[in-house]
């Protein structure tokens, strides 16, 4: 009993803690949303502190089609010349991507 | 065999290039007509491997062909009118569409995986020869500040594609 009371106090303040950065989470963790430009044949910079869950756009300025083809198959957009495509990051880690049809077009995602 | 062969249809119309162009550095009414005559040799290559070809990478490649020189063509085109200039025939632009139609011809009568690997170690040699007299004789040669531009242009993506085949061939292998 004695115990039961003492911990009360405790857990009212977790969950209150709890309660705070659930509140707060939405400021700083929110998915954010990033635009890589494609133009003359190549991908722009790729923005750094790219996390789970955020979403590239991309945006092909180019006279050309391109995809934006990722290595390890986890994404691959088909891009119309002045059209523009979206992916949702899923996973962490380093992932290279590609055109398909203009292979020399490289870039690296770093995905916290 | 079909390497050999098409390295040396590759070797005969550089030598026509460099020939031609030795005597002669290209005007830009030439260098418009060479630019657009080797796109739309490129693209009826590409057409005649849509028509034959049962490969997928090799229809992807072919349609790339054909849907990234005609972009490139339709620039031109639009350049040339803009700046009133008549593209001019001349022994480079004879030189490459006789090469382009001997080749076309060869691979009329080839079908299956022998056509596959002569269409693409073609546009291998092809896509090396035209970046070489882009990057040597036509670009330094070109006067007009956009026909330059545009040619440049041009020498990227035919790099992208000389690569895109040369990771073709070596799939076909």
């Amino acid at each position: 009993m004695i115990a039961r009371s003492r911990l009360c106090p405790l857990l009212a303040a977790s969950v209150g803690a709890l309660l705070l950065s659930a509140a707060d989470a939405p400021a700083t963790a929110a998915p954010h949303i990033y635009t890589i430009v494609i133009d003359k044949l190549k991908f722009g910079p790729a923005p750094a502190q790219l996390h789970k869950g955020d979403t590239i756009l991309w945006v092909n300025n180019d006279l050309f089609r391109h995809t934006a083809t990722a290595a390890d198959h986890s994404f691959d957009v088909d891009l119309m010349p002045g059209k523009a495509g979206k992916t949702v990051l899923t996973k962490s880690g380093s992932i290279p991507f590609f055109c398909r049809y203009h292979p020399n077009m490289r870039g690296v995602l770093q995905v916290k | 065999m079909l390497f050999r062969s098409a390295f040396f249809a590759a070797s005969a119309i550089a030598t026509i290039s460099t020939a031609a162009i030795a005597v002669d550095a290209p005007t830009d009414p030439q260098i418009a007509h060479i630019a657009y005559t080797a796109d739309s040799l490129d693209i009826a290559a590409g057409k005649q491997a849509l028509s034959k070809s049962h490969n997928k990478a090799v229809r992807a490649f072919a349609e790339e062909m054909v849907r990234d020189h005609t972009t490139v063509n339709d620039k031109a085109l639009a350049l040339v009118k803009e700046l009133k200039v008549t593209p001019q025939d001349n022994p480079t632009s004879e030189g490459l569409t006789k090469a382009a139609d001997a080749e076309r011809a060869k691979l009329a009568k080839m079908s299956g995986a022998a056509f596959d690997r002569e269409y693409v170690n073609n546009e291998v040699a092809y896509h090396k020869t035209v970046n070489g007299a882009l990057e040597k004789v036509l670009i330094p040669s070109s006067k007009n500040a956009k026909l330059k531009s545009l040619l440049e242009t041009g020498l990227t993506l035919f790099r992208e594609h000389q690569a895109h085949a040369e990771q073709i061939a070596k799939d076909l292998k």
